[in-house]
């Protein structure tokens, strides 16, 4: 059952908000000098109020939940404002009133569950704990905590009690966060990017379950995300902090339907967002850099950055404004805050792909085992497919599907068990060392984690000098001169030139590690999660770039991602993998709207989207099977939620072209899909 | 072109100041100070020798067993040599082999560790167990053993303490190796066509390179350590140098006589105080470079 | 769990195959042939070859080795080229006596340690842990015969409450031989100490800052109880480990102490076949140092496994 977004509750006369934050200064001593994170944020959640507090990296978002909680680092102290919850103060509380407070009237869920529980107690007593600290026996917090555990939906409590954390997966992991977490009835939930890191179907279910929770036990929630499309879905109203002050906030719809401030402005275009695509134009983008934890900033935080900031911008914070009842805006412009002048020109000129030519790079029946611990893993099987030049293939899946394993085998890092991949027509060595200088200049890749992909210890000369050697053969004045060409093409100023890696920002990093994949002239870059450690507007830049350069020089890209809205924008075509297996193949706007796979439309309809409505949700049973023992005939029949019967548990469907372009592999005829996907509250079930 | 807004000036400077930094805090680092203020010290001694003692170390012109008085600020010893002077000039020797035979260590310990921890399987599994198997031993009944055998001379000692501190180093590098070897910047190189002997030392030992300086200052402590206690058991530097080893080991028995502990205090307090230097250096380097 | 100690059981009688071979190998390459070392410079070539021959020199190398190794297992470990009687009826007691001075000492250290290590992670960054840490450290880079002088002449001389001889009159009880072991352990837990107690540091700190310790403190719990029942139980694991590496050092590794107090012990034994070139005794007083170690460090495996739920329990079900 999907929720919709909270109302709120109706207010009682003067009943007391769950919690306020008024003027709250916090600040960390670095080096002796102080910096402020939160500048004077003044919010309010009402009772059985979702409220979502919304911002990229260094916005000071988790250190507001770590100072309601009073568990800020050594070096971080409240320097004025008040925090209250339920109407109590809470720093003036200390000892036995500050664990009297968090035993009973605040929790928190924060991101990475594996870590939250420990690993040398048993879940059955952990969660009793949260019953013992305020008095209960022991039997009493047993029974309580199995009641706990039947409230977040564990099917067999009795045996999850008495597990130890790393015997679960991570959904598991996380509804045991939550059982505690509201285990006391709390009168404030706070939830630090609770589902990030959790694959997206398991996410939607974590969602649901705390959705419905809430509305249930009418606990108020501060639900703290970079990704505005969760905040959409779980929120009554948003708060937009950046640089640590709350620069915009209102109702949700509102805000995202009619944003008042510069900085929420340009956020919600750089977002790829209602099926946009690079044929329709360049994302934009938000000039200049994040600006760094505490760093100091006259006027208003965003003047720097924004091109509507004047004079008075500069040397004048500005007030929080009313914009309309509830929606406010701190922007001394805020009505002509939508004409905001598009950073970027949305002029993109993209070549068409010849279908015609022969494709470009042609995978043939990979597959791949591993050997983990005496059982076989089937990383991949049967895998198929071509990627033409020019044309982007992006490659969407969740956790063991595959995709990772299929970009490694592609480049050589891992040998395939079977199949072979060809380039231009000629099959590639399935060892890296085998193959020739031109065949591994053709073929690149970008990683997701820059900090890791580059070596930190060399400078930014010394990283594409040596690439431009070892793939271009050149040297010398030769070497610098394209390095300098490489640099302007990524768009990397040439002051950079010497400095090392850990001195640049997570998006000058990527646009480093572009340049180096790219130093060689490739033919196809495969581009795993490229944009993933990054915040959005910095995504939003990086997307950029990889269609600009695609454009100029007919580069092929296999583009991996977990982000649905980022794969559309960037693909040309799109490839669904789940468990190894090649689920469904063709050009993106046919596999996003549909007719589709089963697996899709149930990916598809899990994914929080800012426009939120539309799709219903499906509900997907369960956690992925293991690729040690995959289920028998279609992989998805365990899950499945239009299975037919028999026949999809007992013969694999093979991967058939059900319409030009357009490859599945399901049981399910494709007019049978489009049938029963247009009406979505209709579902087959033999 | 998007413009590029207060980003801090990157460059030549940059890399500087950030060495500056380091060293900056280095200088402030107590530990670190004091270190290396004694073990200058005892380096100036090493050098100067006997030339400005007080008197003649090897001179057994004077009373014996004088206890610290004028004259002889820390009294004589059974032969009627003068103490002060024999603490003044008894580090030279230790810091002749001890230093040797922790670069030896360190060489060797830092191409094992980057041989096992690039190349995994059958080769480091091998190592590994030989290495296992011959540390189960401690470092001075390895020495012993070995010095009995080939005799022992400043050169047996520098090469023996060097040769059991390898697989010792080795360990250490080879446990940071594999943490870097996963990086995806290592595949990014080999992504370029670079061999394997180029990717060990010009990629991987850069960013290795802070452990194995902690590691080196840590290692030579412990070789002090070892020739310490070497040179005490008879196996290290041989009479008649100054020694400060050697000076405990001829005047200790005096102890069950209840008396004469001067002969045995400072030059004890001598070699304490050059090996407590020597982990302050390392304490400070760790607290710096860790990373 | 049990394929992992079968894994470390089979891993442990491999690396004591491995040392038995580097012994025996070391022996053998030590210059010279047995007989004429024995009979000296001036036997006749016969006598030396006849010597060799009784002994079994001259046979082939695995032979040799066969025969050594097969021996020794059987506790039978050859007859002392020095004194001519049987190792065992050397080192036997030797090994006992070193036993109960590493016994001693590890029940001094392993507590004063660990309560060492918690308080300066709990104290982090203030003066107390700073001390702690500077203090164990200093400790732990004197060689131990000095700190053991340090000792004897505070508490044995200037004080005179300790005697400064390790080994008490043949049949003294218990707790007079106590007393006599109690300078030298001192000595062996200040070199202990700072070792101990900074891996002990290491570890609580890095369970202080884990998640799992924020839960339990955000469940409202007091510090005592999240300290005891949390971060305790994943903070001395790697404590373990390295109480056990450092038995061979307490056991075989003390040739500098026995001989400072002039004790019976295996390190002392060592020390004098190595000065006096009797390498059968040697031989066996070196493996049984390397074997003592391995068994210290198996159980030491045994002992994480038991107490990691990660090892005990398997994966995800």
């Amino acid at each position: 059952m999907s929720a919709p977004a909270l109302e709120l509750a109706p207010k009682a006369e003067g009943a007391v908000p769950a919690l306020e934050l008024e003027d709250l200064d916090v600040v960390y001593t670095v080096r002796g000098r102080d910096r402020q994170v939160l500048r004077g944020v003044t919010l309010t959640v009402g009772r059985g109020e979702a409220y979502g507090l919304v911002g990229e990296s260094g916005c000071g978002k988790s250190t507001a939940a770590l100072a309601i909680v009073r568990y800020l680092p050594r070096n971080g102290r409240v320097r004025s404002g008040h925090i209250r919850i339920d109407g109590q103060d809470v720093l003036a509380r200390s000892g036995g009133d500050l664990r009297t407070m968090r035993a009973e009237a605040v929790s928190m869920v924060y991101q990475n569950p594996g870590t939250a529980l420990n690993p040398a107690i048993r879940i059955g007593k952990q969660v009793a704990e949260v019953f013992t600290v305020r008095g209960a026996s022991r039997a009493e917090a047993t029974e309580r905590a199995f009641e706990s555990l039947k409230l977040v939906q564990i099917a067999d409590p009795s045996s999850v009690m008495h597990r130890y954390p790393h015997q679960l997966s991570g959904g598991m992991q996380q509804r045991v966060v939550i059982a505690m977490a509201l285990a006391k009835d709390p009168a404030l939930l706070i939830l630090d990017e609770p589902t990030t890191g959790l694959d997206a179907t398991v996410e939607a279910e974590v969602l649901d379950l705390v959705a419905g929770l809430q509305a249930q036990l009418h606990t108020s929630v501060l639900f703290i995300s970079h990704n505005l499309g969760v905040i959409a879905k779980m929120c009554a109203r948003v708060g937009v902090l950046y640089a640590g002050r709350l620069v915009e906030e209102g109702p949700v719809e509102t805000v995202l339907r009619d944003p008042r401030h510069p900085y929420t402005v340009g956020l919600l275009r750089c977002i790829p967002r209602g099926g946009v695509r690079k044929d329709h134009g360049r994302l934009d983008t938000i000039a200049g850099f994040l600006p760094n934890l505490g760093e100091d900033l006259p006027g208003c935080v965003f003047a720097a950055r924004c091109a509507l900031a004047e004079d008075v911008c500069h040397t004048e914070e500005p007030p929080m404004h009313q914009v309309a009842g509830g929606h406010l805006s701190r922007c001394h412009f805020h009505e002509r805050a939508q004409t905001l002048p598009r950073e970027e020109s949305a002029d993109l000129e993209l070549p068409r792909v010849d279908r015609g030519a022969s494709p470009l790079l042609q995978f043939d029946e990979l597959g791949k085992v591993f050997q983990q611990r005496g059982h076989s893993v089937h990383a991949l099987t049967g895998v198929s497919a071509a990627v033409w030049p020019g044309e982007t293939l992006g490659l969407v899946g969740e956790s063991g599907s595959g995709k990772t394993t299929l970009a490694r085998t592609l480049l050589g890092i891992i040998e395939p068990s079977e199949g072979k991949v060809s380039l231009a027509g000629q099959q590639l060595a399935e060892r890296l060392s085998q193959r020739s200088t031109d065949e591994v200049r053709d073929l690149q890749i970008v990683f997701q984690n820059p900090d890791a992909a580059l070596n930190r210890r060399h400078a930014v000369r010394r990283i594409l000098r040596r690439t431009l050697y070892k793939l271009a053969g050149l040297g010398g004045a030769a070497a610098d001169e394209r390095m300098l060409r490489l640099m302007h093409s990524v768009r990397l100023a040439e002051r950079y030139v010497s400095a090392k890696p850990s001195q640049l920002s997570g998006g000058l990093k990527q646009r480093l590690a572009i340049a180096r994949a790219f130093a060689g002239d490739p033919k196809l870059v495969v581009c795993d999660e490229p944009t993933s450690a990054l915040d959005v507007s910095v995504q939003a830049a990086i997307l950029n770039l990889l269609v600009e350069l695609q454009a100029e020089r007919q580069v092929s890209y296999v583009f991996i991602s977990h982000d649905l809205g980022v794969v559309r924008y960037v693909s040309d075509r799109i490839a669904v993998l789940y468990l190894g297996r090649l689920m469904e193949l063709g050009p993106s706007e046919v596999v996003f709207d549909g007719p589709h796979h089963p697996y899709t439309e149930a990916l598809l309809s899990a994914v929080p989207t800012i426009d939120g409505g539309g799709r219903e949700r499906i509900k997907l049973e369960g956690d992925i099977p293991s690729a040690a023992s995959p289920p028998s005939g279609c992989v998805f029949h365990t899950r499945c939620p239009r299975v037919l019967g028999a026949i999809c548990e007992e013969t694999e469907p093979p991967l058939v072209e059900v319409e030009p372009g357009h490859l599945m592999r399901c049981h399910i005829p494709l007019e049978e899909l489009r049938r029963l996907q247009r009406a979505p509250t209709e579902t087959v079930r033999a | 072109m998007s413009a590029t807004v207060t980003a801090p000036a990157v460059g030549r400077s940059e890399a500087k100041i950030a060495r500056r930094e380091t060293l900056g805090r280095l200088v402030r680092s107590k530990t670190f100070l004091i270190g290396s203020g004694v073990v200058l010290w005892w380096v100036f001694w090493a050098i100067a020798g006997s030339r400005l003692t007080p008197y003649d170390p090897v001179a057994q012109n004077f009373a014996s067993l004088q206890p610290p008085g004028s004259g002889h600020w820390f009294g004589t010893d059974q032969l009627g040599r003068d103490v002060l002077s024999r603490v003044l000039a008894g580090a030279r020797d230790t810091l002749e082999v001890a230093p040797l035979a922790t670069l030896i260590g360190i060489v060797g310990g830092t191409t094992l560790g980057l041989v096992m921890g690039f190349f995994p399987g059958l080769v480091d599994e091998v190592l590994g167990r030989m290495i296992d198997a011959f540390l189960a031993l401690p470092l001075i009944v390895i020495a012993v053993t070995a010095l009995a055998a080939v005799g022992h001379s400043k050169w047996t000692l520098i090469a023996v303490i060097g040769l059991v501190f390898t697989p010792i180093v080795g360990r250490t590098v080879r446990a940071a190796v594999l943490g870097e070897r996963d990086l995806e910047y290592v595949q990014a190189a080999r992504l370029r066509g670079e061999r394997a002997p180029y990717v060990m030392f010009v990629e991987i030992l850069p960013n290795v390179m802070g452990t194995i300086i902690v590691e080196a200052t840590v290692r030579l402590g412990y070789a002090i350590f070892a020739v310490a206690g070497l040179t005490f058991l008879g196996f290290g530097v041989q009479p008649p140098s100054p020694d400060w080893s050697l000076q405990i080991a001829d005047n200790y028995a005096l102890l069950n006589a209840r008396n004469y502990e001067w002969t045995v205090l400072f030059p004890g307090a001598a070699i304490a105080s050059l090996v407590v230097a020597v982990n302050l250096i390392a304490d400070g380097l760790q607290q710096v470079l860790d990373r | 769990m049990y394929r992992f100690l079968l894994k470390r059981v089979g891993l442990a009688l491999i690396t004591l195959f491995l040392l038995s071979v580097i012994v025996f190998a070391a022996a053998q390459l030590l210059p010279g042939n047995l007989g004429r070392n024995i009979l000296g410079p001036f036997a006749s070539a016969h006598d030396v070859a006849v010597y060799n021959h009784e002994h079994g020199v001259d046979r082939p190398l695995v032979s040799q080795y066969w025969t050594w190794i097969s021996h020794f297992v059987r506790g039978d470990l050859g007859e002392s080229l020095e004194y001519n009687v049987t190792v065992g009826s050397l080192l036997g007691p030797a090994l006992v006596n070193s036993l109960k001075l590493a016994a001693l000492a590890f029940v001094l250290v392993v507590p004063i340690s660990i309560l060492g290590g918690v308080a300066a992670a709990l104290r982090r960054g203030r003066f107390a842990d700073r001390a702690i840490t500077i203090v164990g450290l200093s400790l732990t880079s004197i060689p131990e015969f000095v700190t053991a002088i340090v000792m004897i002449v505070i508490f044995g001389i200037a004080l005179q409450w300790l005697p400064v001889g390790a080994t008490a009159p043949p049949g003294s009880n218990f707790l007079v031989q106590i007393k006599y072991l109690l300078l030298p352990s001192f000595a062996l837990v200040a070199v202990l100490f700072g070792y101990i107690a900074r891996i002990t540091r290491a570890g609580v700190i890095e369970a202080l800052d884990a998640d799992y310790t924020r839960t339990a403190y955000l469940k409202g719990l007091g510090a005592r109880r999240v300290i005891v029942k949390h971060v305790l139980r994943n903070a001395l694991l790697p404590t373990i480990a390295v109480v056990a590496t450092q038995t061979g050092y307490l056991i075989g590794g003390l040739l500098v102490i026995e001989k400072l107090f002039n004790y019976n012990g295996i390190g002392q034994r060592i020390y004098v076949a190595a000065q006096f070139k009797d390498f059968t005794l040697l031989e066996s007083g070196v493996m049984i140092v390397g074997v003592v170690y391995l068994v210290a460090t198996l159980v030491a495996d045994i002992l994480y496994s038991v107490l990691n739920p990660r090892i005990r329990v398997g994966g995800v079900e």
